[in-house]
């Protein structure tokens, strides 16, 4: 019984199978990227970034069709380009970077629609907005572990100099090292790893992975170290308990997903050891504890 | 920002010359208005100045465009010194004090000069830290997050960072601001021995009592420099009321400004 309801569909399924790895992938590469993105106060410009994969992965689509490598460096070579160019705007006209950003999201957001609708189908434009974890094939399961692992190596050579970026940038600078280099390869991995989000989760949903389970490591830990393997944690059990939810009461997979993510969020709001209503409200119960 | 343009002229092998702030019409622009102008003159090797100045007078501009984190017009020269020769010790409010680093981290990254982005810490770099934090008062709090702090505490973790990165010039932007009256003895304590050992200090301050008491050069700045020397020649009564008449200036022509803006 309890082997029917937790391990079966991944036993009997090839489909489920890849579809949880899949997701085990993406939660190794989007815990610590998420980490860093609600750390550095950067959760809306994420939210930003993963709507203007869109046009790029657009583009793929007319170029290649529903090809994976297509639609993937379509929506990396735009997420990018959208960051990069609202950062410009911030930073030469009177605009700041949370307005220009969604000034440029929004354009490619609407133009990528319009891309899709005019070039494809309704079909399409929902495949591409909600994505197809349960259609995931070989190459998309190398390319969301290809990411994950460019992630967590990627990270290991930025993580000094992040971390010192987000405490003190003047210090950063003033020892000769570039903080906007830092930035740029933190915004590279993390439009990387939207890119992979969307293979599964869709363009609209592949910022739950990376926010969701970061937010919640929020009310458990407080050092960096236990943060990021406690969101990878989050991550990999909210893909688990998404996809079972979504086989067993015939959910599409992407939301049931990032429901299963969100649902860890709320009870970590809720009962977290740091900063969570329990410990505001309820210190007493927090100190038993 | 743009990229600095402070020369660091490290012609000699640093050992050999003690490094100098030299100064020639100097002019660093905040916004596209100018925060500071034509300042000449040098801080010289082994000197310990304080820069005393109404609110907005341009001090921690100054301070910002010798470390090279603002671009500056004019000459602005650090001899004989290389970039891991100078330590900035910037204004707590230009830290982040939610991010969750941990004290210890804190203080290691005094050893970025030597160790920089990748290169591990080595076990006499981990002493050193150690050593610093001792120094500073801090032991046993290694582990603490930065966010659970006290501002003094925290001001003592920052003194232990530049503790670890022995530079030979020293940029202290206002170190004992809202902080205690014992860690100001204590960390006061710390800024006269660098001096002692001959390295350069420069220091915003705004307590006067105090700059008189430990500090030989002042160097009292409105916008453009009021008096720069010793500091009893400095702070003279005239000095400090032409100062604050000039601050009064640019406080009635920013009001003005704003009212017709």
């Amino acid at each position: 019984m309890i082997y029917d309801l937790l391990a079966a569909p991944f036993a009997d399924y090839t489909f489920m199978r890849r579809a949880l790895v899949a997701c085990l992938a993406l939660a190794i590469g989007c815990g610590p990227i998420g980490v860093f993105l609600v750390l550095r106060r950067m959760s809306l410009m994420g939210d930003a970034l993963a709507h203007a994969v869109l046009p790029g992965a657009a583009i793929g689509f007319v170029v290649g069709g529903l090809s994976l490598p297509a639609l993937s460096l379509g929506g990396f070579a735009a997420g990018l380009a959208v960051a990069l160019f609202a950062g410009l705007i911030a930073r030469v006209t009177r605009l700041r970077e949370d307005a220009s950003l969604a000034g440029t999201y929004l354009i490619a957001l609407a133009a990528g629609v319009l891309i899709v609708v005019s070039q494809g189908s309704y079909v399409d434009l929902v495949h591409i907005l909600f994505g197809t974890i349960l259609a995931v094939d070989d190459g998309a399961l190398l390319l969301v572990a290809g990411i994950s692992t460019v992630t967590v190596f990627g990270l290991a050579v930025l993580y000094r100099a992040l971390v010192i970026e987000c405490f003190d940038p003047g210090f950063l600078r003033a020892v000769g090292a570039s903080g906007s280099l830092v930035h740029l390869g933190f915004l590279v991995l993390a439009v990387l790893n939207l890119v992979a989000g969307f293979q599964a989760l869709g363009t609209l949903l592949s910022l739950g992975l990376l926010l969701l389970p970061a937010a919640a490591a929020m009310f458990w830990a407080v050092a960096l170290p236990r943060l990021i393997l406690l969101s990878a944690a989050f991550g990999a059990v909210a893909g688990y308990v998404g996809l079972l939810a979504s086989y067993h009461a015939d959910l599409p997979s992407g939301p049931a997903i990032v429901l299963a993510a969100g649902a860890i969020y709320l009870v970590s709001l809720a009962a977290g050891r740091h900063g969570s209503l329990r410990a505001r409200y309820m210190p007493r119960l927090h100190m038993a504890s | 920002m743009k990229p600095s343009t402070v020369r660091l002229l490290a012609a000699h092998p640093p050992a050999m010359k003690l490094p100098v702030i030299r100064l020639q019409d100097v002019t660093v622009s905040h916004d596209r208005r100018p925060a500071v102008h034509h300042l000449s003159g040098a801080f010289e090797a082994g000197s310990m100045t304080a820069i005393v100045g109404p609110n907005g007078a341009g001090k921690t501009t100054l301070l910002r465009a010798i470390m090279g984190l603002q671009s500056a017009e004019g000459s602005l020269a650090v001899e004989g010194a290389r970039r891991g020769d100078l330590a900035y010790l910037p204004q707590q409010s230009e830290l982040d004090r939610q991010f969750p680093l941990t004290v210890y981290d804190l203080v290691l990254m005094g050893h970025w000069p030597r160790a920089g982005a990748f290169r591990s810490i080595t076990r006499p770099q981990r002493a050193s830290a150690c050593e610093a934090l001792s120094a500073v008062g801090l032991e046993g709090l290694e582990d603490r997050p930065v966010g659970t702090l006290s501002a003094g505490q925290l001001q003592r973790a920052m003194f232990a960072r530049v503790l670890v990165q022995d530079a030979r010039v020293l940029l202290l932007d206002e170190p004992f601001n809202a902080i205690d009256m014992r860690t100001t003895a204590n960390l006061l304590d710390i800024v006269v021995r660098w001096h002692r050992e001959r390295r350069t200090v420069l220091c915003v301050l705004h307590d006067l009592e105090l700059v008189r008491a430990h500090f030989p050069r002042t160097l009292l700045i409105a916008c453009e420099p009021v008096a720069w020397g010793p500091t009893a020649e400095a702070l003279t009564p005239a000095n400090l009321l032409r100062a604050r008449a000039m601050a009064e200036r640019w406080s009635e022509d920013g009001e003005h400004r704003a009212r017709r803006a």
